[in-house]
């Protein structure tokens, strides 16, 4: 390679490197969600919290009962457990909701949530499930540090129990600290008004559950891309070793 | 082969007997050898070479790729989205095709741009290539167009917002201004009437366009012959007395043929690469936002176009009133710098009459219309390098420091604007893509002076390794 070519592929590595991350608009910090859409029983428990506390709002309207086979379920035990909203299960796993109703109740139509992981990324969507707190102010008197003022209320507040938000100045020897713009620094914690059925390390290992599911919704033949994936490159590269030689056999007698 | 009475007659294969029914009422042995297959090129193409051929098969990938998307995609408001979802899930082997396309798309830039990128290199675009080079740039256009109109198509809220945008620049023009955006749009807001035009400019008028234009710009290469590094003119050198062909020439075929097979393949590795693991490249190939349906009702707080589109877009954002003023005084600066350059007569009038215009137009139309004026330029100043390069020799391996570093501020200037262009814009941001903008400029408007005025190595009568 010629001296530009390298300058020009470092550029590029460096350019990809810094890829564009998903902005948080209020500079919440996001976890790390830490999904992993191989585990099948991660998976299926993901699908089981979708069924129970989202669907009836929100659907996966672009996907079939049917594609569940995909993470281990038979037909069966998804007719028998998972399947609230259609007869058969070739019909699409959509909200019994109306749109019109969900902006009546509240205030916007819930999404679909088919693609939502590909829009907002995993550890958004484990940030804001873990970020509801009570709010007497809104509507449904719950609100979100990630999302504020969202129309949703907290659907798992059952599981996570309720909670309150407490916005202080950071003190360092008994003074508030500078922000440098004349502001103060705050800091924000979260205090149990009223425990859940679970505890916060279950609580968090359901909702990354919840995420990975859909995650895996939000394009499930992801897995199959990969597996394809590594037998094309392994083929490829066998490819540019044969061209490789045919080039330089050809290539040899010229000077 | 000629049959004479001392020999027998060859029965011929019935290849070649068919072969030569086909040329007998159609030239096509004459023209696969006047294109390739004996084709002389010089022997010292290098690496940047590649760039050209992989353009073509990209092309090819997404024409294949597109008819078969098009057999399942539904270009109307209510459908496309979920159609495009429909491929992705239901079709068989339908999110291979839609990545190979969607990854086909930033592939095409990413070697469209390295290709220019030689040509500005070795001086490709000189004397007697001007041709080959213009015809390069309207491709580069109509692949612009080919790309905005084809990411309208998925119908997700930087399809909607991205084509609201750019149309709403066109409503930006005096006068005409919003009755030309109303024409463009086929409704008084980006809709169905939108998606449904814009479609078929994407799969039949644009297609139609790039293919007679790369048809025209390999015709126009292969009757000049191909440049190399050194910028040497292999067809004025003697000719090899047992070959016949110029000192450095080699026909194309087989030895391009099988260098370029080996190209291939080391791209498809890597194009496979980001297809299978990383299809949306970090949210640079295919945006998140994209992923949330198109809502006229709710504007997104960011919008910014694909990564390719990025360095004109920050151009037009970078257009603010305070760069026009320097704009106005760069002007005035260019007609002062160059007055003794221009021939006397009707060319200096025409030059004080653009600048009069520009001046005029800089205090009363607004800074939004210029900015288009100048995302246009941007792309136009490429069509002009033939006449704007005053250098005695084409390569950069012999044009002096001047040259190189105009090139570096170049490269640099438009891999920050495009980096500023997928950034929301801050006061910081904007000062900087006015310096990138004046930069990216420079580059052209200077051209004829810094190039002239540059030192230059002398160059060798036959090419170099």
């Amino acid at each position: 390679m010629t001296r530009i070519s390298r300058i020009v592929l470092a550029a590029a590595l460096a350019l990809a490197a810094g890829a564009n991350a998903r902005a948080a608009e209020t500079g919440w910090k996001l976890e790390r969600a830490g999904v992993d859409v191989t585990d099948r029983a991660s998976l299926q428990s993901g699908a089981r919290t979708f069924v129970n506390y989202c669907l009836g709002c929100h659907g996966l309207a672009l996907m079939r009962y049917s594609a569940l086979t995909s993470i281990g379920l038979t037909e069966e035990q998804i007719k028998d457990n998972l399947m609230f909203t259609a007869d058969k299960v070739g019909q699409p796993i959509a909200t019994a909701m109306s749109a019109r109703q969900g902006k009546e109740w509240f205030g916007v139509a819930p999404p679909d949530l088919s693609v939502i992981a590909r829009a907002r990324g995993a550890d958004w969507l484990y940030t804001y499930l873990r970020t509801f707190y009570r709010d007497a102010s809104t509507p449904t008197g719950w609100n979100n540090a990630l999302f504020p003022n969202v129309g949703m209320p907290h659907v798992l507040w059952s599981l996570q129990g309720e909670r309150a938000l407490r916005t202080e100045e950071l003190m360092r020897d008994g003074k508030p600290v500078s922000d440098g713009h004349g502001g103060t620094v705050k800091v924000s914690r979260f205090e149990t008004i009223a425990p859940g059925s679970m505890s916060a390390v279950e609580y968090d290992r359901t909702v990354r559950d919840l995420v990975a599911f859909l995650v895996w919704a939000g394009e499930p033949h992801q897995l199959a891309r990969h597996q394809l994936g590594i037998w094309v490159l392994y083929a490829l590269v066998i490819l540019v070793f044969l061209t490789y030689f045919l080039y330089k056999s050809y290539w040899k007698d010229l000077h | 082969m000629a049959n004479t009475s001392t020999t027998p007659p060859v029965r011929q294969h019935w290849a070649h007997q068919l072969l030569d029914w086909v040329d007998a009422r159609f030239p096509l042995t004459p023209l696969w050898e006047s294109q390739w297959g004996k084709y002389i090129a010089p022997k010292n193409m290098n690496f940047w070479y590649i760039f050209g051929s992989l353009s073509a098969l990209v092309l090819a990938l997404q024409i294949v790729t597109g008819i078969f998307l098009t057999m399942n995609y539904k270009p109307d408001a209510l459908l496309a989205f979920a159609s495009v979802e429909y491929i992705m899930r239901e079709v068989p082997w339908g999110w291979l095709i839609r990545y190979m396309h969607s990854t086909g798309a930033s592939a095409f830039f990413i070697v469209v741009y390295l290709h220019m990128f030689r040509g500005l290199l070795y001086g490709s675009y000189r004397k007697p290539r001007e041709l080959t080079w213009i015809f390069g740039c309207l491709i580069f256009l109509s692949l612009m167009a080919e790309a905005f109109f084809g990411y309208q198509l998925p119908w997700g809220q930087m399809s909607f917002w991205g084509a609201q945008v750019i149309v709403n620049l066109f409503a930006a023009i005096p006068v005409i201004g919003p009755d030309l955006a109303i024409w463009i749009r086929g409704d008084y807001v980006i809709g169905d009437a939108t998606l449904n035009r814009f479609f078929a400019f994407h799969v039949i008028a644009i297609p139609l366009v790039l293919i007679g234009l790369v048809v025209a710009h390999l015709m126009a290469l292969h009757e000049t012959g191909s440049n190399n590094p050194d910028g040497i003119e292999i067809k004025k050198q003697p000719k090899d007395p047992h070959t016949g062909l110029p000192l450095d020439g080699i026909y194309a075929h087989p030895y391009y043929s099988v260098k370029d097979v080996f190209g291939v393949a080391v791209f498809l590795l890597v194009f496979s690469i980001i297809m299978f693991f990383a299809p949306e490249m970090g949210g640079y190939f295919l945006e998140y936002n994209n992923f949330i349906p198109a809502d006229p009702l709710k504007t997104p707080p960011h919008i910014a176009p694909v990564w390719y589109f990025t360095p004109y877009y920050s151009i037009q954002r970078a257009t603010t009133t305070d760069l026009l003023y320097v704009l106005a005084a760069g002007v005035v600066v260019l007609v002062a710098f160059y007055w003794r350059e221009i021939p006397r007569g009707l060319w200096r009038k025409l030059t004080l009459a653009v600048a009069a215009v520009l001046l005029v137009g800089f205090y009363f139309i607004e800074a939004k219309v210029w900015g288009v004026v100048l995302m246009g330029a941007s792309v136009l100043f490429f069509f002009l390098m033939p006449w704007l390069d005053r250098a005695p020799v084409k390569s950069i391996r012999y044009k002096g420091p001047l040259y190189k570093t105009a090139l570096a501020i170049f490269v640099v200037a438009f891999l920050v604007l495009g980096w500023l262009g997928t950034e929301a814009p801050t006061p910081a941001y904007t000062r900087l893509a006015q310096v990138g903008t004046l930069l990216y400029f420079g580059f052209f408007i200077l051209m004829p002076w810094y190039s002239k005025a540059d030192s230059h190595k002398p160059v060798p009568s036959r090419v170099t390794k």
